[in-house]
């Protein structure tokens, strides 16, 4: 985890720790290890649970014109009715159908997520493992400029940028990918730093392979963990961000996202008139999806680094003698 | 304290850093506009400002037709004699004033709610690591990650119906009510923790989470080192070794955490400052984004940024107390 990375320079992190290879002696091997990991990662409840919410959205996400058809937009009724059986969830401060707008809002509020997870983790990518690989100056200057990112906060400079910039979803795409990469790309410059020393990246190297290769085909594959939880932390920021922005109006209103109809929400006083149809919706539907992301995101952490697992087996009087049964571990300890 | 000065010299290089991209930042941003920006900024506001308005956003700008090097040092010299420019909305009131009364808020809520988090998430996250698989380990991570999916604002909103609207316990907007005198008087003291609460809650409920996570995975690599097990063998009571020595050392990556994590409170909390209608900088930011006030927009930014640094720098002093190893590698 990031917060195990060593902010002064010369301190070694305990995390970083190289695993020495004759520690495997007693775990079985994996022959596939991609193949054991998709077997890991099915049995985990955490992770079925996040990934049936999750098929569940995209399937809305695809389907939404057939599943609410008509205009998200259009006036079809009195304003702030509340749910019945012809509108499900009401009808918005504008006489809109909140059910319609959920359901179609899906569509550039994921989107979003998407693009934002996408342009966050190739930046990261590309910028941390550079720094790690090459090192020295290099690594030095792209250190500052993470540290100097991450340091800043993210909200106002968004709200700034938002303002200043054209009201267009790809305007917040790009301003979410852009500023959302640095976390990533200092998770993998450490992470590229303890591989960079590995043996077989040595031998590639001297085998001749061009540095694209090593860094891609070499190192790249061997923090596919990390990748992949960027990416999916990526999305969870980017969906929640993307909604933060069009509460604020910084974004295209007449568009409909989750976030524009909190923004009306709010700015027709959905709040003060008790019609909590119009914004309960679209806040579980954002939580529901960040939720659903960060719970895979976790169960991949648990999976890659057995410490974290929660010891369930055993009862009352184990977990009483719990300090003591610590003190010889059965699996090496890889953290 | 001679050791961890060195340490101490290089963070203050890093944030004199931090500090100048986040001024150079905020002067490109009103070029990064497609087309010329000084018209364009004009256009936008035209009809809203009075002809001495302009003159005195032109010159903010240093949007002159001297050519960007000069118009770059120029914004220099004037960040650093502190002069932000002239508010459009308030014209005219210095930027500088208008944000003064707003750091005075957000400094308030923000403070109180970071340290209410920061201090409940790492005791929930001690807890869950030291009863592995109790009850709080087993319903801590998932219901702290569902709580902490939800925008910061949106739980706001959340609050501020339940408890402001529906059960009127709390007021629901403003800082203070208008039947108190503004002054350090008991009922407007009273009034205005009144008015906190509820924003407060609101952070806090989402920002602990992150804290006991984290709290609870660092405790656990902690708590199977040796030192831990020399403890409990030395016979050392269960509490002394829980806080004394597994916490202790587990709180260091949660120091560095806090500086990072900070950033992004500091978001939040704009955002629940708004749905609250209270008066600090993330209110005063929407309000100069709706009223396309940009010198009071960037000066608000440039603020927020500033503050974020100091913070982190004093988390750095903090940590240097904290972590022994930093002095001793500073002597070195």
């Amino acid at each position: 985890m990031e917060a195990n990375e060593p902010r002064i320079p010369g301190v070694t992190a305990p995390s970083v720790k190289t695993r020495p290879d004759n520690n495997n002696i007693g775990l079985p091997h994996p022959k596939y290890p991609l193949r054991d990991l998709i077997r890991k990662l099915t049995q985990n409840k955490k992770v079925v649970a996040g990934g049936t919410i999750l098929v569940a959205m995209v399937f809305v996400v695809a389907f939404a014109p057939l599943i609410a058809p008509g205009d998200p937009m259009a006036f079809v009724a009195q304003a702030n009715q509340p749910p019945s059986a012809e509108h499900l969830l009401g009808t918005s401060g504008q006489g809109q159908d909140v059910f319609v707008q959920l359901i179609r809002g899906s569509r550039v509020s994921l989107l979003t997520g998407v693009f934002v997870g996408l342009i966050a983790t190739i930046l990261g990518i590309i910028v941390g493992m550079t720094a790690g690989y090459f090192g020295g100056a290099v690594d030095n200057i792209l250190s500052v400029v993470m540290n100097v990112f991450l340091v800043i906060p993210g909200l106002p400079l968004l709200v700034v940028l938002a303002a200043f910039l054209p009201r267009t979803p790809a305007t917040i795409v790009l301003v979410l990918g852009l500023t959302g990469w640095p976390g990533t790309a200092r998770v993998l410059r450490a992470q590229t730093l303890s591989v960079r020393t590995k043996e077989y990246v040595s031998a590639a190297i001297v085998g001749g392979e061009s540095i694209f290769r090593v860094i891609f085909a070499e190192i790249l594959p061997n923090m596919a963990s990390i990748v992949a939880s960027s990416l999916l932390g990526g999305i969870a920021f980017g969906i929640v961000a993307e909604a933060g922005l069009e509460f604020l109006g910084l974004g295209d209103t007449s568009r409909v996202s989750w976030g524009t109809i909190l923004y009306w929400a709010q700015n027709n006083a959905g709040l003060l008139t008790g019609a909590w149809w119009t914004f309960l919706p679209p806040g579980l539907c954002i939580a529901l999806a960040a939720f659903s992301l960060t719970l895979i995101n976790y169960s991949v952490d648990e999976i890659t680094n057995p410490a974290l697992r929660s010891q369930r087996s055993g009862g009352a009087i184990l977990r009483k003698l719990y300090l003591r049964s610590r003190a010889t571990p059965v699996v090496p300890n890889e953290k | 304290m001679e050791l961890g000065v060195k340490y101490i010299f290089q963070r203050i290089g890093f944030y004199l850093v931090a500090a100048w991209v986040s001024v150079t930042l905020n002067f490109i941003l009103p070029r990064l506009m497609p087309g010329d920006p000084a018209s364009l900024l004009l256009s936008r506001i035209s009809g809203r400002l009075r002809p001495e308005q302009i003159d005195a956003l032109k010159k903010v700008y240093g949007l002159t037709n001297s050519p960007l090097p000069v118009q770059y040092i120029q914004y220099l010299k004037q960040v650093l004699h502190g002069n932000l420019g002239i508010s459009i909305y308030n014209f005219p009131t210095p930027v500088s004033e208008v944000i003064a009364t707003g750091l005075m808020w957000t400094l308030l809520l923000g403070l109180t709610a970071v340290v209410i988090s920061f201090v409940l998430g790492n005791l929930i996250g001690v807890i869950a690591a030291w009863r592995r698989g109790g009850w709080v380990d087993s319903v801590m991570p998932p219901l702290m990650i569902f709580i902490g999916s939800f925008p910061y604002f949106w739980l706001a909103m959340l609050c501020l119906f339940v408890f402001g609207f529906e059960l009127k316990l709390f007021p629901i907007s403003h800082a203070f009510g208008m039947n108190v005198t503004v002054g350090f008087n008991l009922p407007f003291l009273i009034d205005v923790v009144r008015h906190t609460i509820l924003p407060a809650i609101t952070i806090v409920l989402v920002s602990t989470g992150g804290w006991a996570l984290g709290m609870r995975n660092t405790m656990i690599g902690v708590l199977s080192e040796d030192y831990i097990t020399m403890a409990d063998a030395k016979g050392l009571s269960n509490r002394r070794i829980m806080f004394g020595y597994a916490a202790r050392n587990a709180l260091l990556p949660a120091v560095t955490g806090f500086g990072i994590a900070l950033g992004y409170v500091v978001g939040g909390a704009l955002l629940t400052e708004i749905v609250f209608s209270y008066p600090g900088l993330g209110f005063q930011l929407l309000t100069a984004v709706q009223n396309l006030d940009y010198p009071l927009m960037q000066g608000l930014l440039l603020v927020i940024t500033l503050a974020v640094l100091i913070a982190n720098f004093i988390v750095d002093l903090i940590y240097v107390r904290l972590d022994p190893r930093v002095r001793i590698q500073a002597r070195e």
